[in-house]
């Protein structure tokens, strides 16, 4: 107990971090899995076939890999690295973390919100038709809000993976929560004491992140509860 | 049903502990001993191409299990779940370069060392940098996690310097040569043997003193058994004495070093 109280300081910034690489990777993977998840829709070859390339790269291998691959790989590129003035970043653990996890997280979102778009009934986008609309105004008003709502509990699940694969980023380095932990615990050998502490701290987070999405999903289906009695 | 079922099982493994509890087995042959090492820290423990464990640390324990009668198994386990690894009986002795410091004293009893080398800074070639406060300024400083080496600079350059803590030295050395660190710092010998003699190591050297406080580097490195574990530790000292005497040390030391890695 003294050990987690005496370096309380280490265990915020290392939350502090986690937390980061979470949000700032969740909003790029986001940014990215919107135009993904239609690319995947879409009929000419051109474009569906790379989009599928993707997510079936990043879904197929593992993200300890991908992280690897990202960072130690990087590191034997350099000189072609540097010619194309990517090294500065790729020389960064903290940007090949970031890269790596937007990556993923994007490819499994991109899933998630083509299903959400499949399920979209017929009638709906059939009836916005006779109403005159098309294409964009289409997805805009009508396929990808519903789209996002059927695709939210899903999407829960997602970011707590991705919370919890932040854990892996101490392997290139990083000062995460599971960084700060094993070089505590590589001094006082009290494996438990430290896991369990940020074990309950990552439980925390999650619940924090699925009442989140509780509230978000309790605003989303006013429309699906019954009106209040007057 | 459940509570008779578990209780079955309780009482059938203590009937196996007691058939087959250590001492009674030890008594008709050889007794086993597994040996929990690294295997990614050469040229003391490594693994080969063909996969075989070889190493400085390796041959040691081959030679010290034999002057100790002991029928000895190798288990290989990373480094930073290698103490835990020892605690928790997946083996019973680390035989992996492992310094003997105060800290770990705490969790495992260690044996006398059966070597001692120095810590060394290594810097590029023609870097330039010295390894003073100022030279250390702002230097990305690549380093094995779990190591007293570690320790070393958490505790005198954490305000100086940025401490990259890696997995395995293996994975340090790669950096170092991609160019995102800027030192290394791990034992002399390691980095000799290990990374500047290689060819990746082409373009690197070493820079400044010898580290050698005790306070951090302890007396060497010694073989670490679980606290109490009394037979044992007595054994492998015999066993250290016993080489050391007889020759087979220095028949070992001479084919990885050109110097006695016994220490002063």
């Amino acid at each position: 107990m003294a050990v987690i109280v005496g370096h309380l300081g280490q265990f915020a910034s290392g939350l502090v971090l986690t937390v980061e690489v979470t949000l700032l990777s969740l909003a790029a993977g986001l940014l990215l899995a919107v135009p993904v998840a239609l690319l995947r829709e879409a009929r000419h070859p051109a474009l569906w076939i790379p989009a599928y390339g993707y997510t079936f790269y990043f879904r197929g291998t593992p993200l300890l890999v991908q992280l690897f691959l990202c960072y130690y790989g990087a590191g034997q590129f350099r000189d072609q690295l540097e010619a194309a003035g990517l090294w500065v970043w790729f020389r960064e653990p903290y940007f090949c973390a970031l890269l790596t996890l937007a990556l993923n997280t994007g490819a499994y979102t991109a899933e998630i919100f083509r299903g959400g778009i499949r399920g979209v009934p017929r009638g709906e986008i059939e009836a916005a038709r006779a109403c005159g609309m098309s294409g964009i105004l289409l997805y805009r008003r009508i396929v990808l809000p519903k789209a996002f709502r059927l695709a939210l509990p899903a999407y829960s699940n997602e970011v707590v993976f991705l919370l919890q694969s932040t854990s892996l980023v101490s392997i290139i380095t990083l000062m995460d929560l599971t960084g700060v932990a094993r070089v505590l615990i590589a001094r006082t050998f009290m494996v438990y004491e430290i896991f369990i502490f940020i074990g309950a701290l990552y439980l925390a987070l999650t619940y924090f992140v699925l009442w989140v999405f509780r509230c978000v999903e309790w605003r989303l289906s006013a429309h699906m509860r019954q009106a209040p009695e007057a | 049903m459940r509570g008779i079922l578990t209780f079955a099982c309780a009482a059938a493994l203590g009937l196996a502990a007691l058939t087959f509890g250590p001492g009674e087995a030890g008594a008709q042959q050889m007794k086993k001993v597994k040996i929990g090492t690294e295997g990614a820290y050469a040229p003391f423990n490594f693994i080969d191409a063909n996969k075989q464990l070889q190493g400085f640390d390796v041959e040691i324990a081959k030679a010290l299990c034999a002057a100790a009668k002991y029928d000895c198994e190798f288990v290989v386990q990373d480094w930073d779940g290698i103490i835990p690894g020892l605690v928790a009986k997946k083996y019973d002795a680390i035989i992996a370069s492992m310094s003997i410091t105060e800290e770990r004293k705490k969790v495992v009893d260690f044996t006398e060392r059966y070597y001692k080398t120095p810590a060394r800074f290594v810097r590029k070639s023609g870097s330039k940098i010295e390894i003073t406060d100022a030279g250390l300024k702002g230097k990305k400083v690549g380093v094995q996690r779990a190591t007293i080496h570690e320790n070393f600079l958490n505790d005198k350059y954490a305000k100086i310097v940025e401490v990259r803590s890696y997995a395995t030295q293996d994975e340090a050395n790669l950096d170092m040569v991609s160019g995102r660190i800027d030192l290394l710092l791990a034992d002399s010998v390691v980095l000799s043997e290990g990374f500047l003699k290689t060819a990746q190591g082409k373009g690197f050297e070493f820079v400044g003193p010898d580290f050698v406080d005790q306070k951090w580097f302890g007396d060497g490195a010694g073989i670490a058994v679980r606290k109490g574990d009394k037979d044992l530790r007595e054994a492998l000292n015999k066993a250290i004495r016993q080489i050391r005497t007889d020759g087979t040390y220095k028949k070992i030391n001479d084919k990885y070093f050109t110097f006695d890695a016994y220490g002063k």
